[in-house]
């Protein structure tokens, strides 16, 4: 029959998968413009970067106790040596030290515990860090009992102050955020409205205002003898501020779950705090991931605030370092040095959700 | 036929409407609906888009709230208490147009998730009932995959076995076959055939007049919030009372 036409056999598809030289010309190279503008940056890539890279490592010191180790003319890595341990744990006395070197390691441990997927008795990992490591990290850090000799919060500083700050301020913001959002969706006209104001207030002032007022402002409004740690007022600050952030990114992945979801889980007879933990929110959390960590990640960073109030996170305790007579003029290597460790550990968080989301995706 | 008359005689009440009304705002979508649903009879609802059939059923398990007028479901009055909605929607399956599966959950875990955390079940056991019912809609070997992975006659399968789960008195499907591509509606009204052989109490919104003619015991008519026909598939589909069926069956048996 001429009408009746032959199955098409499938083919490959064409190759383009060619080589680096052709990928070169083909988006490097491809005309004398784009030849031009390629030179010129690869040309401004070697001019600027040749002198920065020259500074930090080449011209560098590395070894030695005091400045006169630093004669090259470049970076003076000597001063990060020298101050090291206080840029990481402050004034904490120095034969303590392994009291906070145990409470992070224990965190790491745990946290890779629940990160690796082939580790078993995931539960018990959540459990512990959740409910059973904060005691032992306060008791740990703060000592006072267990004949652990007392550390007063005014001697944390440093990455570990910062660490404390951004761990307590990530596990508390997000579960009230969580409630938050589902407060402000609820058909309940008080609870609703208490969730709007607390969120909208929050959100509306400065997180330097917030922790001013817990510094300064809250100390006169409530009897001295009740005397709050300022440690313990920024950390409150700071979790009930970031919660307001996170219920509104919450409320955005709540959202965009169709309400077929909960209808067909509430058609199975679950009630609503089932349908809401098992159906909705880890759909909504797979999709909150990117806003929930952009919101960690801003948290973070935005610690270093509370050397408003006089604590020594990583950046106050570095900047007050630059003003030792015995180091005056290494500033560069001072913030040079706190914004690597800031990068570090807000790219990790990056790549850390990045993979969460490739592992959560199944394929909707 | 006889038989089939036999056992709507004796069929206690399962699903009683007096009086029922509801709004959207100003919108009047259910009119003084007045029904009866008989344990063990297959009804089909039909009717131009927006004329309330599936409201009427969403009003039954209370996914619609109906504000006059009483619904009994298997003898329990449905009032606006949560405890005892819950325990009506456990007795009552439901099967959505757009299926409604829960895409991060497996195929199996979506099936098991209500034995487990509703019925309290062990998961073991949940599993085994889970996989009975998965089998029964032929589809017990895509169990480990996710409903993303799929195809929409399939999803629907699995959204049946689901419900059949819990051991349902009573089956709403909600335009079961609306959104499958042709070449999938007859893989799913198989299934709801053999259901509807088996003497489960059924309730569909369809537009599916193979199937009505089928299987239902009664076709219901609906128009603009209100029942406006309501008979045996045969004299319904030969002898139309109403003007308004008329049209609407010539409209979709014309084609």
């Amino acid at each position: 029959m001429a009408n009746e036409k032959t199955l098409v056999s499938a083919r490959a598809a064409p190759n383009h998968s060619v080589g680096p030289v052709a990928w070169l010309r083909g988006n490097l190279f491809n005309g004398p413009i784009s030849s031009v503008f390629t030179l010129l940056a690869i040309w401004a890539l070697i001019a600027g970067l040749t002198p920065v890279f020259e500074w930090a490592f080449i011209n560098a010191d590395w070894l030695g106790e005091t400045r006169e180790a630093c004669d090259s003319g470049g970076a003076c890595w000597v001063f990060i040596n020298a101050r090291f341990e206080q840029f990481i744990y402050g004034f904490y006395p120095d034969e303590l030290h392994w009291r906070v070197n145990l409470t992070f390691a224990l965190l790491a441990g745990l946290l890779a515990w629940l990160a690796i997927p082939r580790l078993p008795a995931k539960r018990w990992a959540a459990v512990l860090t959740l409910i059973v490591f904060p005691v032992v990290a306060f008791v740990l850090l703060h000592g006072g009992i267990f004949g652990l000799q007392l550390v007063p919060t005014y001697k944390w500083g440093g990455l570990m102050l910062t660490l404390v700050l951004a761990v307590v301020g990530i596990v508390g913001a997000l579960p009230i955020g969580i409630m938050l959002a589902l407060g402000r969706r609820s058909k309940m006209p008080i609870i609703k409205s208490v969730c709007v104001i607390f969120i909208e207030f929050w959100r509306g002032v400065p997180l330097i205002t917030v922790l001013f007022m817990a510094s300064v402002m809250l100390p006169l409004f409530v009897p001295t003898e009740v005397n709050l740690d300022k440690l313990v007022r920024a950390l409150i600050g700071i979790t009930l501020f970031q919660s307001a952030y996170i219920a509104e990114v919450v409320r955005g992945g709540l959202q965009a779950i169709p309400r077929g979801q909960s209808e067909a889980a509430a058609a199975l007879g679950l009630g609503y705090w089932k349908r809401t933990g098992l159906i909705v929110l880890p759909q909504a959390l797979k999709m909150m991931i990117p806003g929930i960590v952009n919101t960690f990640i801003a948290l973070f960073k935005d610690t270093s605030l509370v050397l408003i109030i006089g604590l020594f996170d990583l950046l106050a305790i570095v900047q007050a370092s630059l003003a030792d007579p015995d180091w005056l003029g290494y500033a560069i290597e001072g913030y040079v040095f706190a914004a690597l460790v800031f990068w570090i550990f807000c790219f990790s968080m990056s790549r850390y959700s990045q993979h969460l989301e490739r592992k959560l995706h199944t394929g909707h | 036929m006889s038989t089939q008359q036999a056992k709507l005689d004796d069929g206690a009440p399962m699903i009683e409407m007096r009086g029922v009304n509801k709004w959207y705002g100003d919108f009047h979508v259910l009119r003084d609906i007045d029904f009866t649903v008989k344990k063990g009879e297959r009804i089909v609802i039909c009717g131009p888009s927006g004329s309330g059939k599936s409201t009427l059923i969403r009003c039954i398990n209370h996914l619609e709230e109906h504000q006059q007028g009483e619904i009994v479901v298997g003898g329990t009055p449905l009032t606006q208490d949560i405890k005892r909605i819950e325990q009506i929607r456990r007795r009552v399956g439901m099967v959505f147009q757009h299926f409604n599966l829960f895409p991060h959950l497996t195929v199996l875990e979506n099936c098991s998730l209500a034995l487990v955390w509703v019925q309290k079940r062990p998961r073991r056991e949940a599993e085994a009932t889970a996989m009975k019912y998965l089998e029964r809609v032929r589809i017990a070997d895509q169990a480990k995959k996710y409903p993303g992975q799929l195809s929409g006659g399939q999803q629907q399968r699995v959204a049946i076995a689901r419900s059949l789960c819990m051991h349902p008195e009573v089956m709403l499907f909600d335009e079961p076959t609306s959104a499958l591509d042709p070449e999938m509606i007859k893989e799913v009204l198989d299934v709801m055939i053999e259901l509807a052989e088996e003497g489960m109490t059924m309730l569909c919104v369809t537009h599916e007049m193979g199937f009505a003619k089928t299987v239902a015991d009664r076709v219901i008519f609906m128009d603009q919030g209100q029942i406006i026909e309501e008979n045996a598939p045969e004299p319904f589909f030969n002898n139309p009372q109403s003007e308004r069926t008329q049209l609407f069956l010539s409209q979709i048996l014309g084609h």
